[in-house]
Order: C-alpha cells, then sequence, then structure tokens
C-alpha cells in the first residue's frame, strides 16, 4: 500500500482516506497526535503495526529496547524531559505482560503514556490461544483508561481518546489493546483530535469561595509553609508558582517529583520533604500554622505517621484530582483545579509579607543538618568516597543544567537531596512505586525526549542490572545517555535498613558483582572507573565532556548510610540526623 | 471521623462498556472491601447504566471510594446514602417440593402471612418469590427451612434515594451541556 501523506489537522478539518488498513490508521492516528517516537518491542500479534512502521520511518521513529520494559520506562522517560505524551508498542502475552511495571509506575507518578498492545485475533479470544493474555483485565487497576480494539472501525476513536485521556487533567498511562485482524481489516480513515468525553471531567471548575478562603487563610498566617510536587510541572505552572511564594515569601519544599519545578538555589526553596529529605522542610511541618499543598499528594514517605503529621497546622490543599482531597491528609481548605489557574488567583489576593523570623528558623536547621550530615558526605575526611561528593563534582561539571535520572535507592536519595537543577522537567525518577530498574530505560527516553540536554543517570548497580541490557539500546540509537553507576556491591538502602532495624543480619544484600566495565565496553561504550579520590574530578570532566553516551563506575563506601532519616512509622518531627 | 462501619447503598451512572465492572470492583477489592451486593441495570436514562452496591464500611472509606469511581473516566456519576436515604428491596426465590403443598395448608399460611407469593408451580416444585429487605427474606427462609428448601437466591440490593429526584437529574443536565459526539 502506498504511504498517504498527511497533513496534521486540526479539530475541524478531519482527515479523510478510504480504506486503509488497521495498522496503518494506528500509526497515520500517532503522527496526527504528535508523535514522532515510539519505544516498542515487535512480535507476532503487533507485526501488521510493525509492518506500516516500515512506510513511515522518516516521521516515526521506533526505537528497538531489548525488553518491553525497558519501552515502558524509556517512554516515560521521555515524557517526563519533553512533557509529550509517551508512546510505547509491545506484542501479545508476554510483551504486554512485561510493559505492566512500567505502567504502574506511570499510573502512581501520573506520567501520561499511551501503550498499544497486539492481541491474538478476536475469534480467538478466550481460547487460550498462543500469546494471548488478559491483558486489559490484567492492566485495569493500574492504568487511567483502557480499551480492547476488535474492529478496524474504532481504531481512530480509540487512539484520540487514549491521547485525549493521557494527557488531559491529571495525566496517567492508557492502554490500547488491537486484535490482530483488526490491525488487518480496512476502514475509511477519518480523524479527528477527541476534545472532550461526555463521562469524564478534565479539572473541576474552580471555586472562588476556596480560593479567597484559602488567600485569607495565608494572609492571616504567622508561619505559613509550601510545600509542592509534581502537580506543577504537569500543570506547566512553574512561573506562577513563582510568583505566588515569592508575593508572600513563602519558604517552599519539593517532594521527590517536585524537584526542579523552581531552581535549587531559589531563596525561598528550602529543600527537600520525605523519609531522606532535608532536617528543616520534615522538622517544620509540624511547626507552621498554616500548610499549602501545591500539586502533592501526601504520600506516606513524605508524611510518616499521618497521627502525628502537621496537627497543629491548618492545611490548604491545591489540586486537580477531586479523590486527593481528604485521601490521606484531611484539608480545612481544598482548592480545586489546575495550578496553572488557581495559582494565579492565590496571588493577586495576597500581601506581602517579610516572615524574616520564619525563614531564619529555616536556615537554622540547614545549618544543622549542614553540619551533622552535609559537610561530611559533601566533603568526606576519610578516604572512602561518598556518593554525595560525587554528586557535588557532577554539579560544578553540568552547572546544574543536566536533566539527573535516577533509579532507586541510596543513590537515589542522594542525588535528588544534592544535585542542583536550574530549569524544571530535569529530575526523572521512580518516585511513587519505586522501580528498581527505571533509570537506565529512562534515561534513554529523556535523551530522545530532550536531545540538546545533557542527561545523566545516576544509578546503583543492584538497579543497573535489571535493566542494563538496555544499554544495548542505548548504543543502536546512539542516544546521549552519560551512565554514572555508584557502586557499593551492596542493596544499599536494603542493607541500610538491616544495619539500622534488623541487627545487621545482611539478608541477600551484599552482591557479588560482574566486570562493570568489561561489560559497557561489550556495550560498546566509552568507559571509566573511579576507585580513589584524586582521580574523581578528572573522571567526571571526561564523562561530561566527551561528546555521546559513557559509563563511569564509581566505588562508593560499602557501608554509608543515607541521613537524615525519617524512620519507618515516625512522625516528622522525629527526624534522625544519625 | 466516624469509625463505626455501617450499611451504605453507592449508586454509580455510567457508560455501557465492557471491562468497566471489573474497574469499579477493583476499587473494592484494592483497599480489601467486601462488596455484600452488586447490581447493574439500565438506569431512567436511555444508554446509561447504573450499578447499585451494598457495602457494610466507615463513611471516611466510602466517601474515598465513592471520589475514586467517580474519578473513572467512563462513571458519570457515583453517590452513596445512608441506609435511612434510600428505598431499598431485595428479591428472594425459594423452590421446595410440590408434595409439602398437598400435606396441609402450612406453606400456603406461610407465603400468605409473608406477603410472598407463589411464582410457579410445577408437578415436582413450586418456587414462592418473596421481595422486601434481608430480614424479611430470611425471616421467610427460617420458617420455610423445615419444610425442606431445595433452591434458594436472593438479589443483590436495589434502592432508590429518598428524594424527588435521584441522581439521574445531575446526569441529564450534564448530558445536555455536552456537546460531544463521544
Amino acid at each position: 500500500m502506498a504511504s498517504i501523506d498527511l497533513q496534521p489537522t486540526e479539530n475541524k478539518s478531519p482527515s479523510h482516506q478510504t480504506s486503509i488498513t488497521g495498522a496503518e490508521a494506528i500509526v497515520q492516528a500517532l503522527i496526527q497526535e504528535g508523535v514522532d517516537i515510539a519505544f516498542g518491542y515487535p512480535g507476532g500479534a503487533i507485526m501488521p503495526i510493525y509492518d506500516a512502521l516500515y512506510d513511515y520511518q522518516d516521521r516515526l521513529q521506533h526505537v528497538l529496547v531489548r525488553h518491553e520494559q525497558g519501552a515502558i520506562h524509556a517512554a516515560q522517560g521521555y515524557s517526563r524531559a519533553s512533557g509529550k505524551v509517551g508512546v510505547c508498542l509491545a506484542t501479545s502475552g508476554p510483551g504486554a505482560t512485561n510493559l505492566i511495571t512500567g505502567i504502574a509506575d506511570a499510573q502512581i507518578d501520573s506520567t501520561p503514556l499511551v501503550c498499544i498492545t497486539g492481541q491474538v485475533p478476536s475469534h480467538l479470544l478466550g481460547s487460550d490461544a498462543f500469546q494471548e493474555t488478559d491483558v486489559i483485565g490484567i492492566s485495569i487497576p493500574v492504568t487511567k483508561w483502557n480499551y480492547q480494539v476488535t474492529k478496524a472501525e474504532e481504531i481512530p476513536l480509540a487512539i484520540s481518546k487514549a491521547f485525549f485521556i493521557a494527557r488531559s487533567g491529571r495525566p496517567g498511562p492508557v492502554l490500547i489493546d488491537i486484535t490482530k485482524d483488526a490491525q488487518f481489516q480496512l476502514l475509511d480513515f477519518v480523524y479527528k483530535r477527541c476534545t472532550s468525553i461526555r463521562s469524564y471531567r478534565e479539572e473541576p471548575t474552580i471555586e472562588m469561595d476556596q480560593i479567597k478562603a484559602a488567600a485569607k487563610a495565608i494572609n492571616e498566617a504567622k508561619r505559613p509553609y509550601v510545600v509542592f510536587g509534581q502537580g506543577i510541572i504537569l500543570a506547566e505552572a512553574e512561573q506562577e508558582f513563582k510568583a505566588f511564594v515569592e508575593q508572600s515569601n513563602l519558604p517552599a519544599a519539593w517532594t521527590i517529583l517536585g524537584l526542579s519545578a523552581i531552581e535549587t538555589s531559589h531563596p525561598l526553596n528550602v529543600g527537600m520533604l520525605g523519609m531522606h529529605g532535608n532536617y528543616g522542610p520534615n522538622l517544620l511541618t509540624n511547626e507552621c500554622d498554616v500548610l499549602i499543598a501545591v500539586g502533592m499528594r501526601f504520600d506516606d514517605r513524605v508524611t510518616g505517621d499521618l497521627d502525628k503529621y502537621a496537627k497543629q497546622a491548618k492545611v490548604i490543599h491545591l489540586e486537580i484530582d477531586p479523590a486527593e482531597i481528604n485521601k490521606n491528609v484531611h484539608a480545612h481548605i481544598p482548592v480545586l483545579g489546575n495550578a496553572k489557574k488557581t495559582l494565579p488567583l492565590l496571588t493577586q489576593r495576597l500581601q506581602k509579607k517579610v516572615r524574616n523570623e520564619w525563614l531564619k528558623r529555616f536556615a537554622e536547621c540547614n545549618q544543622l543538618e549542614h553540619d551533622k550530615v552535609i559537610q561530611e558526605e559533601l566533603n568526606p575526611t576519610n578516604e572512602i568516597l561518598t556518593m554525595g561528593e560525587v554528586i557535588r563534582i557532577l554539579n560544578e561539571k553540568t552547572g546544574g543544567d543536566a536533566i539527573i535520572v535516577t533509579d532507586v535507592g541510596q543513590h537515589q536519595m542522594v542525588a535528588c537531596r544534592y544535585a542542583e537543577f536550574k530549569q524544571s522537567k530535569s529530575n526523572i525518577t521512580s518516585g511513587g512505586l519505586g522501580t528498581m530498574g527505571f533509570g537506565l530505560p529512562a534515561a534513554l527516553g529523556a535523551a530522545l525526549g530532550a536531545p540538546n540536554r545533557t542527561v545523566v543517570c545516576v544509578v546503583g548497580d543492584g538497579g543497573l542490572q535489571m535493566t542494563i541490557q538496555e544499554l544495548a539500546t542505548i548504543y543502536q540509537t546512539q542516544a546521549k545517555v552519560k551512565v554514572l553507576l555508584l557502586n557499593n556491591e551492596f542493596l544499599g538502602m536494603v542493607r541500610q535498613w538491616q544495619q539500622l532495624f534488623f541487627d545487621k543480619r545482611y539478608s541477600s544484600t551484599e552482591m557479588i558483582n560482574p566486570d562493570f566495565q568489561l561489560l559497557a565496553k561489550g556495550f560498546r561504550m566509552p568507559t571509566n572507573q573511579v576507585t580513589h579520590r584524586d582521580q574523581l574530578d578528572q573522571a567526571l570532566t571526561d564523562f561530561i565532556e566527551t561528546e555521546g553516551a559513557y559509563f563511569l563506575e564509581v566505588m562508593v563506601g560499602k557501608e554509608n548510610n543515607v541521613f537524615p532519616m525519617v524512620p519507618s512509622g515516625s512522625g516528622v518531627a522525629e527526624i534522625r540526623l544519625d | 471521623m466516624e469509625v463505626i462501619k455501617q450499611e451504605f447503598t453507592i449508586t454509580v451512572y455510567t457508560e455501557n462498556q465492557v471491562g468497566l465492572l471489573h474497574r469499579i470492583t477493583t476499587i473494592f477489592t484494592k483497599r480489601k472491601i467486601n462488596l455484600e451486593s452488586l447490581t447493574t441495570s439500565e438506569s431512567e436514562i436511555v444508554g446509561i447504566h447504573r450499578f447499585t452496591i451494598a457495602v457494610t464500611e466507615t463513611k471516611e472509606q466510602v466517601i474515598k471510594v465513592v471520589k475514586q469511581i467517580e474519578k473513572q473516566v467512563e462513571v458519570l456519576k457515583a453517590d452513596f446514602y445512608k441506609k435511612k436515604e434510600v428505598v431499598q428491596q431485595e428479591l428472594a426465590l425459594y423452590k421446595i417440593a410440590t408434595e409439602t403443598l398437598t400435606n396441609g395448608i402450612e406453606i400456603e399460611r406461610i407465603v400468605r402471612e409473608h406477603n410472598a407469593r407463589f411464582l410457579t408451580i410445577e408437578q415436582e416444585f413450586v418456587v414462592i418469590e418473596k421481595a422486601g429487605y434481608k430480614r424479611e427474606t430470611k425471616a421467610l427462609f427460617d420458617e420455610l427451612e423445615p419444610y425442606g428448601i431445595k433452591e434458594f437466591v436472593r438479589s443483590g440490593r436495589i434502592a432508590v434515594a429518598r428524594q424527588q429526584f435521584g441522581p439521574g437529574k445531575d446526569i441529564e443536565a450534564l448530558l445536555l451541556a455536552s456537546s460531544s459526539n463521544i
């Protein structure tokens, strides 16, 4: 079939093309949605779509990953770096089930994705055919929406709804399962982008009473305190947020997913919340009189014991998802709506305030944390290398301009604590689900989603080995991923817990590792290894300045711990500095 | 917050979509909440389906669950009601041997006293039908049991709100306002 030249169309002028296959309709629909890259892995039930892709290689790049989990995490990284919907393709059965971890990750971290899976022909549904699995049933709890297409004529509407649902409101992953016969069938292709669904409300209507009540509470507050999350980045409300905190000199702490929504160096940015967040932001949660949560969901890693969380404070919650209001923390004043719209309404009602005394409290806490933890972590006095000093020097080399992608564990906490950010969408990490193996493929996706930026994948030796095969994809795509392996030859975070809470019984946490240098060479990457401090600076210079991908391994202390720490089940004010 | 578990009826108005039942029930299973009954049917609005769900839970948990249900793309509206806020019924069928009727008038008396009725009388068996609250259908069960119940079934709870206009009123307005063709 000849390829058809289609211009992207607006809603008002639907394109029309008679009698193309369902598979080609899918590819054309993706192009009309602005997709220029998709991550995937072929197989029997999705072969017609791959065949159709062959004719569109000039407009839609397909990235052949080495495992479907790599495809979904790459699509996540792509989306988080670019702000666009990530797309991935997989075949039926194992191809589809291999996506599930990443879909669950995207669901809990509100990442917009469209996943397209092939399915056995419709007449075989339910027959336990080769590579048949009920991916609709399996993915229901972890998708914002999913749909099975069994007739080609359903394709345009299904794809347009998928993109609309994935990107609108609180974003999330959508899965479209398409039977093989529907991919072969012919249809009259008319594509119209979806702009509304009658049963679906993208955003709640803003209620001015809520805005006014929130403004009044902030204006009357002595010690107001802002905690903010990824909602600001997803709403692209970074400027509105900055204006909001600056208007009334509100100290603001970010959640792990809120990182980079404002610059690290902003004087009102007081640091990170959470179990391994900063001392002041945790401690002073229980000293503020008004707590203003913006685009965050009070995860238990942020709140600790809810019975000891901000009980003294009046809570204002700016949120797009009504189901988040009162889910974990009672909101005295909910402010429903898109933060890009609600924040300016609030800002214009705020009085200018100085708040020197209150801000000084954060500075004092920061000083204490610096003296007790940060100083030694960033400038260690013994010869054992720390993760913190690696990140400190990395900051010097990148100037805070890089996208930092992390995996999960100690290195993630250290990177998120110490990495510096100058612009938004610069922190990509698996927050809610804590998916080890996320980092490397997500960095691949980020590098392809933000080709003009430096992408550093900070990863541990445990997580790297979960998806290490994607080094091959990095080579094949020539994606400029800088892999920074912080190797402590342990599953460090679990080991830390075993040390602190399980009487140093190191059950199955020590790793007898492969030679990562040889492995990286096998994947045709330039590599280097740092074992002593005097090598570190030059190694990180080479790491950043060498054009293209690079693999740098730093041997860090085997039994270093991440502090501060709010022990599991404790209140935020019980944060430990050692 | 109320921590005492009580009986709630949850009503959900939805598009008629394959898989939506699973999507709604998974919201309960994720929180390990037992569904006492779940009934799906058409609603008063053409093309719109309705779930009626019976649970015994704390009000706090029910509010959270209803919000999660309403968040689903194909759900138009979800509401919850306390016991006193709905008019509710369940339907029960009791199958007993026809010969128990021929041995006296006891069965007929019981059926009459319980405001039940014979749905069908066959050569081998009769089927008795009773609508009411669970305690009423249970009471009839207890009285019939000594005569031998060969088969018994009770439907899920169906309920309508004790107010002039049910949730459907809002949905009709929502559908009117929507210019979408989807």
